[in-house]
């Protein structure tokens, strides 16, 4: 696989790889697969029509994964890719998804990554996408996935999505429909800084009964930077909904959350929580007893509170 | 160790000057226990806090180890040596008790190690190391991982705004022995602890009643205990609670 300094740096930084990964694998750089494999149990087909892969996970896999990061160091290229993952009943996978893109040029780079996931009976998956951006150039780095999830009964999918760095633009949806006891768990960790923008909207579909989504996202909104928090749970049968949206506002931020619930079923039970503030100064103030600095205490309650 | 000369603090308040600590001269020897006691709003805590510098002197100078330290920040006195468990102790989301004990000990810590200060302030270690220090934990809870992170840092001189309050009588026998062990820990420290609890004014080397922003008593134990037996200086635990019930 060939791959220069900064791809393998991206590379890091996205989905915590050195070298090529144990398991399945595609890795995206600069438009074109650089490195594929697929094993007995998971097939990864590229698609004929449009720009993407179908990723096929035998039922009864378990304890495998299937990485499938995304890197950009060309200035000015703008892609949309599809893929859709279909996992069959029983499976226990990991998925570790990411975009990591450097760009030093004057053009604007782009990466849209559609993503389905059509998750079997019993199965239980992890999503990993971490999302990252770097380079000095004048060119935007902007990422824009869409994430949909269909979950058939008794499935379990967690959702780590971070983005951390370096991603001027960023526009988020996710959107999930859940069956009878089927769980859903999202833990999204975000940070913006200088004059970057994210848009994270969630829309969640409990139709199953026994079916529970926990959508939490944790925010840091810095310098002149704009987050908007868009997460509807819709509870259509006896089901269990929670979203919360935790915000930390600094410098000149601006944070805009919408937390929103539809209950169309007498036994949904939806809640939401959020909560908007700058650091309290008391937390800064214990940090400085303890010997830091202001800065290093802030950080220190940042790193914390993204963690 | 430390010496407190003619500090004053004030505030302005809808355009009045309000003065809090009205020059106070205070010196803390060397290797002493000294309990600052007085009434409610007499100015204990705001001296506290003068001389860690979270609040700022408006007048006068606090000296630690001969060094004018008056103008300096609250992490430089630390960094001197100066610690301070607050009366009313800060949650954070997401910051663990071992990264807390850590950042307090300034070197990384080993579980082990940090263990054992959770342990002397009677919390189960193995129980609380990986908990978040935010709002899952009782007050009383949140008050010993407080001490703790004092107890981590090691000070040269300790500072405890109340450190009885919220802790239950069975831990408070702990609390007085965990005083004493840091006594012997570091060589030639001092402890200076804000309480009107009797027990603890009976383990001081040193008694000051600070009333209405000045020092109105200062002396051995010996000699100020007696004074003050029955006052709103020196209560025992019932009458606390009482006091707490009102």
């Amino acid at each position: 696989m060939q791959l220069d300094e900064i791809q393998k740096r991206l590379l890091l930084e996205v989905a915590d790889l050195h070298s090529v990964p144990e398991g399945a694998y595609n890795i995206r750089a600069n438009g074109a697969s650089a490195g594929r494999q697929s094993t007995e149990n998971i097939e990864i087909v590229p698609k004929t029509d449009v720009s993407g892969l179908e990723i096929r996970i035998k039922p009864g896999t378990r304890n495998e994964s299937v990485h499938i990061p995304v890197v950009m160091t060309e200035s000015g290229l703008k892609e949309v890719v599809y893929n859709d993952f279909y996992i069959g009943d029983d499976c226990d996978v990991v998925i570790v998804a990411g975009c990591g893109i450097d760009n030093c040029g004057r053009q604007d780079s782009q990466h849209d990554g559609v993503h389905r996931f059509f998750v079997g009976k019993n199965a239980k998956i992890k999503y990993v996408e971490k999302h990252y951006g770097s380079g000095s150039g004048e060119g935007k780095r902007i990422l824009n996935p869409v994430t949909e999830v269909y979950q058939k009964e008794n499935s379990s999918v967690t959702m780590e999505m971070v983005q951390i760095k370096g991603v001027d633009d960023t526009e988020r949806m996710t959107k999930a429909v859940l069956e009878e006891g089927a769980k859903l768990v999202v833990r999204e960790r975000l940070m913006t800084h200088a004059e970057q923008r994210a848009i994270s909207a969630y829309s969640v579909e409990l139709n199953g009964k026994k079916s529970s989504a926990d959508v939490v996202s944790r925010s840091v909104a810095r310098d002149d930077s704009y987050q908007k928090f868009d997460a509807k749970i819709i509870g259509n049968a006896a089901c269990h909904g929670h979203t919360e949206c935790d915000s930390i506002i600094m410098d000149h931020g601006r944070i805009l959350a919408v937390p929103g619930l539809e209950a169309n079923d007498i036994d949904a039970e939806l809640v939401h929580e959020a909560a908007i503030g700058k650091i309290a100064g008391e937390q800064i103030i214990k940090l400085m007893t303890l010997g830091l600095t202001e800065s290093e205490a802030e950080e220190q309650i940042i790193n914390g509170f993204l963690q | 160790m430390l010496e407190l000369k003619d500090l004053s603090f004030s505030v302005t308040i809808d355009g009045q000057r309000k003065d809090i600590i009205k020059n106070i001269n205070l010196n803390i020897p060397k290797s002493s226990l000294v309990v600052i006691t007085g009434p409610n709003g007499g100015g204990k805590s705001t001296t506290a806090k003068l001389i860690m510098g979270i609040e700022r002197a408006t007048g006068g100078s606090i000296v630690f180890n001969g060094e004018d330290i008056t103008g300096k920040s609250v992490t430089e006195r630390a960094k001197l040596g100066i610690g301070f468990a607050f009366q009313q102790p800060v949650r954070f989301k997401g910051i663990k008790v071992l990264d807390l004990l850590r950042i307090a000990s300034g070197k990384r810590l080993s579980t082990v190690g940090a263990c054992q200060y959770l342990s002397e302030v009677g919390l189960c270690a193995r129980d609380y190391i990986g908990r978040e220090i935010n709002s899952s934990l009782s007050g009383g809870e949140l008050k010993r991982i407080e001490i703790a992170t004092v107890l981590a840092r090691n000070p040269q001189l300790s500072i405890f705004d109340e450190p009885e309050a919220g802790i239950d009588l069975w831990s408070f026998q702990n609390l007085i022995e965990a005083f004493s062990r840091m006594r012997k820990t570091v060589k030639d420290s001092s402890i200076l602890i804000i309480s009107h609890q009797e027990r603890i004014l009976e383990i001081a080397d040193e008694i000051v009643v600070i009333k209405d922003g000045t020092v109105d008593r200062h002396g051995k134990r010996e000699e100020i205990l007696p004074h003050i037996i029955g006052t709103s200086s020196a209560v025992t635990e019932c009458r606390a609670a009482d006091k707490k019930g009102d």
